[in-house]
């Protein structure tokens, strides 16, 4: 089965739903795709009390005549104009009838892919009960009971601040705050923050809500240990270290922008961000980038871009343009965040020589000293070669060693090979495939 | 979030939960693990949101099901850590 639209959207967080409700209302037919079950993104995750703002995106998305693929994946892009989707858990109650691949067929394609977590490794971070920061957040919001369980929130960023604020709005016992930079490095985003009133309340917002916990700079964990699971953190600052018991450590060093899908597609990138013009198109004709992967900036930025491209796609350039002209101011914040987010050098003396580096493979560090670069230590060791496909393990290689990823082949997920062939061109035995 | 009535499996222990409840959410209300990894290790999830694969499950018989961006559905029977022993 297959569907035609004039503008398929990939990522249903603010930045794909900005674009997507734009030039939906437009008057164009407007696909969007995401792999999550409900729209949002990560930040705008259902379970949570949303901001007003959010409500009023997410209402307008609702309401916008958009064809909506939720729990579907691009997995492919086989030629131009086509993406090729898979759905999530369609073997799980499988019928004779049940999709499994669809062939999304687009004009322009817009794309709004969001970002992940880096995972720096130090011992005992494969350990069950240490999560990312928005990963605990991410799991609490999908249903993990958090209430009266002990969290330790470390890592480097704003989202640290937001993470503890919504575990402890639902009972969560923060222990601490731990974020790796000085606050000599965050005082630039600071000064952007009192420019921005809505951020600059959100903050003190979030900081009152985590008032009892102790938010500590210069501050990470060094271990985690546990018989089976998570038992006690040790945190290091400035030399000292103590440990503390807790029952999660959510833990993230910022983000990293997910960029498989455009570089597939044959975007340039620069500095591991996708480049556009002011209007969000990208290097490749028809194709457009909207949110994170072109520089980790938040939400307004995010929502900015999505129109930006909603309005240049659908043709309307001078409005584009004008909503281009708030950008460029935007992105003062975006160059402060970077710089607030640069990691201490000494966190790449956390990971010891038997420490996991890729969790799929189970490589520790031992086995990549010596190798060249990412290639070298793919065909030695399978680092970065399980079903992450090196989405974990690439930002920690980058920042240990200064590897990146030098090719993305298809398909840019684990793919079943029913959902390259379709229902029609293959009758097998459910098993078979 | 809102009434536990959706009833499903987990390695055999009945769990309760609200709709909306994420699989992967569910399998750490029964137990402590999702998967075993290729040297032997517990594993549970760790980026929430897809990308890690730590999270894989068995769902109805369906092997390798990244149960973080699954819903609970009545009746489901999810298996954990038995990836390993049918690869």
């Amino acid at each position: 089965m297959s569907d035609a639209f004039d503008i398929l959207v990939v990522g249903a967080g603010p930045a794909g739903i900005a674009a997507a409700v734009t030039a939906a209302e437009c008057g164009l037919r407007v696909g969007v795709v995401d792999d999550n079950p409900a729209p949002g993104g990560q930040i705008w995750r259902s379970g949570a009390h949303l901001p007003a703002a959010a409500q009023r995106w997410k209402a307008r998305f609702e309401a916008a005549p958009v064809t909506r693929l939720l729990g579907w994946r691009i997995v492919d892009c086989p030629e131009p104009g086509i993406a090729r989707a898979q759905c999530n858990g369609a073997e799980i109650g499988r019928d004779s009838t049940t999709e499994i691949g669809r062939d999304l067929h687009y004009g322009q394609l817009i794309l709004a892919t969001g970002a992940r977590e880096r995972f720096l490794p130090f011992p005992g971070w494969t350990l069950p009960n240490v999560m990312g920061a928005g990963g605990l957040d991410a799991m609490a919001r999908g249903g993990l009971p958090i209430a009266g369980k002990r969290v330790v929130v470390a890592g480097t960023g704003p989202l640290l601040l937001a993470v503890a604020a919504h575990l402890a709005a639902g009972g969560a016992k923060i222990c601490a705050i731990c974020e790796q930079a000085s606050f000599g490095q965050m005082a630039p985003l600071m000064l952007q923050v009192l420019r921005q009133p809505g951020k600059l309340w959100q903050g003190v917002r979030y900081r009152f809500a985590t008032k009892t916990s102790r938010y500590l700079t210069r501050c990470w964990p060094v271990a985690a240990e546990g018989d089976q699971r998570l038992q006690t953190v040790t945190l290091q600052r400035d030399g000292r270290q103590w440990q503390v018991e807790c029952d999660y450590l959510a833990c993230g060093f910022h983000l990293v922008p997910n960029t498989e899908l455009a570089a597939l597609l044959g975007c340039r990138l620069e500095k591991g961000f996708v480049v556009t013009d002011e209007l969000m198109q990208t290097s490749a004709p028809g194709i457009w980038c909207v949110g994170e992967p072109t520089g980790i900036g938040g939400v307004e930025l995010s929502l900015l871009e999505g129109q930006i491209a909603g309005l240049a796609a659908a043709g309307k350039t001078d409005a584009a343009r004008k909503a281009g002209a708030s950008r460029r101011g935007a992105l003062g914040f975006v160059r402060a965040l970077e710089r607030a987010c640069r990691l201490n050098p000494q966190l790449r003396d956390l990971v010891r020589h038997e420490t996991i580096v890729c969790r799929c493979e189970d490589v520790p560090l031992g086995a990549l000293l010596g190798r060249t670069g990412w290639r070298d230590a793919k065909l030695h060791t399978r680092c970065g070669m399980g079903p992450c496909q090196g989405r974990i393990c690439g930002g920690a290689l980058e920042f240990l060693f200064g590897w990146h990823a030098d090719s993305v082949r298809p398909p840019v997920f684990p793919a079943l090979v029913s959902s390259f062939l379709g229902p029609e061109t293959l009758d097998l035995p459910k098993e078979a495939v | 979030m809102a009434e536990p009535n959706i009833t499903l499996t987990v390695d055999e222990v009945v769990v309760r939960v609200a709709p909306g409840t994420t699989v992967a959410a569910a399998a750490l209300m029964a137990g402590t693990q999702t998967r075993v990894s290729v040297s032997g290790e517990p594993r549970a999830p760790l980026c929430g949101m897809g990308i890690c694969f730590e999270c894989r499950v068995t769902i109805n018989g369906a092997l390798h099901q990244r149960s973080c961006q699954i819903l609970c559905e009545p009746g489901m029977r999810v298996t954990t850590a038995e990836e390993r022993s049918r690869r």
